[in-house]
């Protein structure tokens, strides 16, 4: 008998108790993996976002230039730095290869945050702090998200969406 | 009248040679398609491990090789050539040898698995032509709306058709064997695991056609949209079980590679049996791993998924992470060696074989298979998507583990198929060292700097004001470039062996 011959005719033979203890082992070590992720969750304070809606890319874009309009505060080298108020929607565009627009937010406070493509797939990356979403077009993802330390942050793509994808580099910015 | 048809023929001895070392009845027709495969496959490991070394260096912010066009082609075509080309092609060689040399049996059909070979082999190069042509700067997983052109859809599908029909014949083998009585009880563990790949694979065929035959057509105008998040789903049915045949059959060699190295047995055939049952049971799940952090995914469906209903699947390797060892240490024993650890510091690590098993199960295990478990939970994933955690996870599972064992085989394969002694013996017992070591550094390089928010398939990231990196993005460069010395000296051994070995019985 060996892996590649036949078995003897009969192998099916009962566990010794080293091969039980390792397979009860391994069992509990799945069981324990998987109540973990619900562990997580409860106690974790950064958990997944799961709001979505389906969303024109007409639609999206007119969200966001509407922020824009009321909320615009400067330019930063051609991008619109807005300055919406606390407990507001606010809406982040991805497209080939920008984001837009710049966004400045108040630590402590909470917004509820689109995010959509306007052409590719692309990754919201926001560093540093490596927090990373999937921005798909036609998909409005909202995070629901409390700035917890002022700073300038980068927000880089981290989905290849086409020749330009190193040179999509964003920002948000968190005032105290 | 009818006749009663007994179902056993007698063996075409025209057909077949015996092996006078393994005693194996090697058919002649199976013993040709199997050379032709594998020398496929290394085809496509040399091409891919050219990309790979310009990537490599690419991604070193100190060298930046590569302009970032030429870097997203290559990366493209490095993905697609290792990750489907070599690794495929190699597998068929596998299966047909499991389905007909393991049982002393016939290939059915060898025309059907010429056939298969010229669809694959064409399929293979068309994308190859498409894609350096600069045509289809997508990456393997053409996520839409970026569009390619349909010549690389289409590659795609030839390549695929032509693996299905592979994947059945290799089922029509085993079940044909079977009926002619070509070997006695159950089939050996080894085809057993590649039975179990082969159906995984089937699966994961369907999805794939499910992903790329609506994808071609959008590509030639005849549908008017794809909708990017549904892909997303339907591309990871395909690309997760994909390689969840890789895992099958990896660990199939690593029984393989135990029992040509050390003799060892299975210790208990219902364990490891079982083991792999529980991959075909469960292991198709955790496809939503790639997807946690997408849009519209609710968290029970994310939570049953990506724990492999309850890591059921992963019991299974945790299985066999004992019963490989168990295995060895019985063999080992089995011949006078005493010591708590005696069985591994006379283990015969100088042969090219055993070196390859463990190195490849210690790589897949600790630095993959953590990984792999770490970044599939959710609030991990949130800090690791898309980052270059990502690649480090998977050149550890599929380069250091599947790759490595996959040479490892080929170390004793290629005599057995060609009758020709090895060339350079001497080097062979040092390659699985050397790209082993040149993997776990280039794996543990990405992981790091992906832990420190380096994106993965980025051509440059000095405008991303990542600060710090710099360093651990060097040894991508290093690990690399050992890897790539690992996997130079494996193509030379098996070309060398091929065109110049000495001839020799079996
Ligand atoms: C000498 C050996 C190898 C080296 C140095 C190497 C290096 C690399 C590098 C630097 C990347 C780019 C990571 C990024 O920027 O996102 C990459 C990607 C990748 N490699 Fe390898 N690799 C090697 C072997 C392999 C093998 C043998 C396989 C498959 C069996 C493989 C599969 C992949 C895949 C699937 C990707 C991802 C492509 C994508 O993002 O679309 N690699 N590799
Ligand atoms: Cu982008
Ligand atoms: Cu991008």
């Amino acid at each position: 008998m060996s892996s590649i011959a036949s078995p003897e005719r009969i192998w099916w033979n009962p566990l010794s108790r080293v091969e039980k203890f390792w397979v009860v082992l391994a069992i509990i070590v799945g069981l324990a993996m998987f109540s973990s992720m619900f562990i997580w969750m409860a106690i974790g304070k950064q958990n997944i976002p799961t709001e979505t809606y389906q969303v024109t890319k007409d639609q999206f874009s007119h969200a966001s230039q509407r922020m824009v309009q009321q909320y615009r505060v400067r330019d930063d080298a051609g991008v619109p730095v807005v300055s919406p108020p606390a407990g507001s929607d606010v809406y982040l565009v991805a497209r080939a290869w920008q984001w837009s627009p710049i966004l400045q937010l108040k630590e402590g406070e909470t917004y509820r945050l689109h995010l959509s493509s306007m052409d590719f797939q692309h990754g919201f990356s926001l560093q540093p702090g490596n927090l990373n979403l999937m921005v798909l077009p036609d998909y409005d993802y909202v995070a629901t998200i409390t700035p917890d330390k002022a700073g300038e942050y980068t927000v880089i793509c981290n989905e290849y969406c086409g020749l330009g994808h190193q040179a999509m580099v964003g920002k948000i910015i968190v005032t105290e | 009248m009818a006749k009663v048809s007994t179902n056993v023929q007698p063996m075409d001895s025209t057909d077949f040679r015996t092996c006078p070392v393994t005693g194996l009845k090697v058919h002649l027709p199976a013993q040709r398609l199997i050379i032709a495969n594998a020398v496929t496959a290394v085809v496509a490991l040399l091409i891919g491990g050219i990309f790979a070394i310009l990537i490599a260096f690419t991604r070193v912010p100190a060298v930046k090789l590569l302009p970032p066009e030429t870097f997203y082609r290559l990366l493209t075509a490095h993905g697609t050539d290792m990750l489907v080309f070599w690794i495929v092609f190699f597998e068929v060689a596998g299966l047909y040898f499991g389905g007909a040399v393991l049982l002393n049996a016939r290939l059915v059909k060898p025309g059907l698995g010429w056939l298969a070979w010229v669809l694959m082999l064409a399929g293979a190069i068309l994308t190859n032509i498409i894609m350096l042509a600069g045509k289809a700067d997508v990456m393997f997983t053409a996520y839409p709306p970026l569009q390619a052109h349909p010549l690389f859809y289409f590659g795609v599908i030839l390549f695929a058709v032509g693996a299905l029909l592979a994947i059945g014949l290799f089922m029509a083998t085993v079940i044909v064997a079977k009926s002619e009585r070509r070997f006695t009880g159950s089939v050996p563990l080894v085809t057993y695991g590649l039975i179990v790949a082969a159906i995984i694979g089937i699966f994961t065929l369907l999805a794939g056609a499910v992903a790329f035959v609506p994808t071609f057509l959008w590509s030639v105008g005849l549908l008017p949209r794809m909708d990017p998040g549904i892909y997303r789903i339907v591309f990871w049915a395909f690309g997760h079980p994909a390689q969840q045949v890789n895992l099958a059959a990896m660990v199939a060699v690593w029984y393989a590679l135990a029992t040509l190295t050390v003799g060892a047995k299975p210790v208990n055939e219902k364990v490891s049996r079982f083991a792999f049952l529980l991959y075909v049971l469960f292991i198709n799940l955790g496809s939503m791993h790639h997807l946690l952090v997408d849009p519209a995914l609710g968290t029970a469906t994310r939570m049953f998924n990506t724990s492999y209903f309850m890591y059921l699947a992963v019991v299974g390797s945790l299985i066999h992470a004992y019963s490989i060892p168990a295995a060895v240490e019985v063999a080992q024993r089995k011949k006078g060696i005493t010591g708590l650890f005696g069985w591994l510091t006379r283990a015969p690590w100088g042969e090219p074989g055993f070196a390859a098993l463990v190195i490849s199960m210690v790589i897949f295990g600790f630095i993959g298979g953590t990984t792999g478990v770490i970044q599939g939970n959710d609030q991990i994933n949130l800090i690791a998507h898309n980052t270059l955690r990502i690649p480090g996870h998977f050149h550890a599972t599929v380069v250091g583990g599947t790759t490595l064992a996959f040479m490892g085989l080929t170390y004793y394969l290629l005599p057995l198929m060609t009758q020709k002694q090895l060339v350079g013996r001497g080097w062979a017992r040092v390659q699985p060292y050397i790209f082993g070591s040149g993997i776990a550094i280039l794996a543990l390089g990405m992981l790091w700097s992906g832990i420190q928010g380096v994106p993965r398939r980025t051509a440059d990231i000095s405008a991303s004001g990542l600060a710090g990196v710099d360093t651990t993005l060097v040894l991508v460069g290093v690990g690399g470039t050992i890897a790539f010395a690992g996997l130079v000296i494996y193509i030379l051994i098996a070309v060398s062996t091929l065109l110049f070995g000495k001839r020799q019985k079996c």
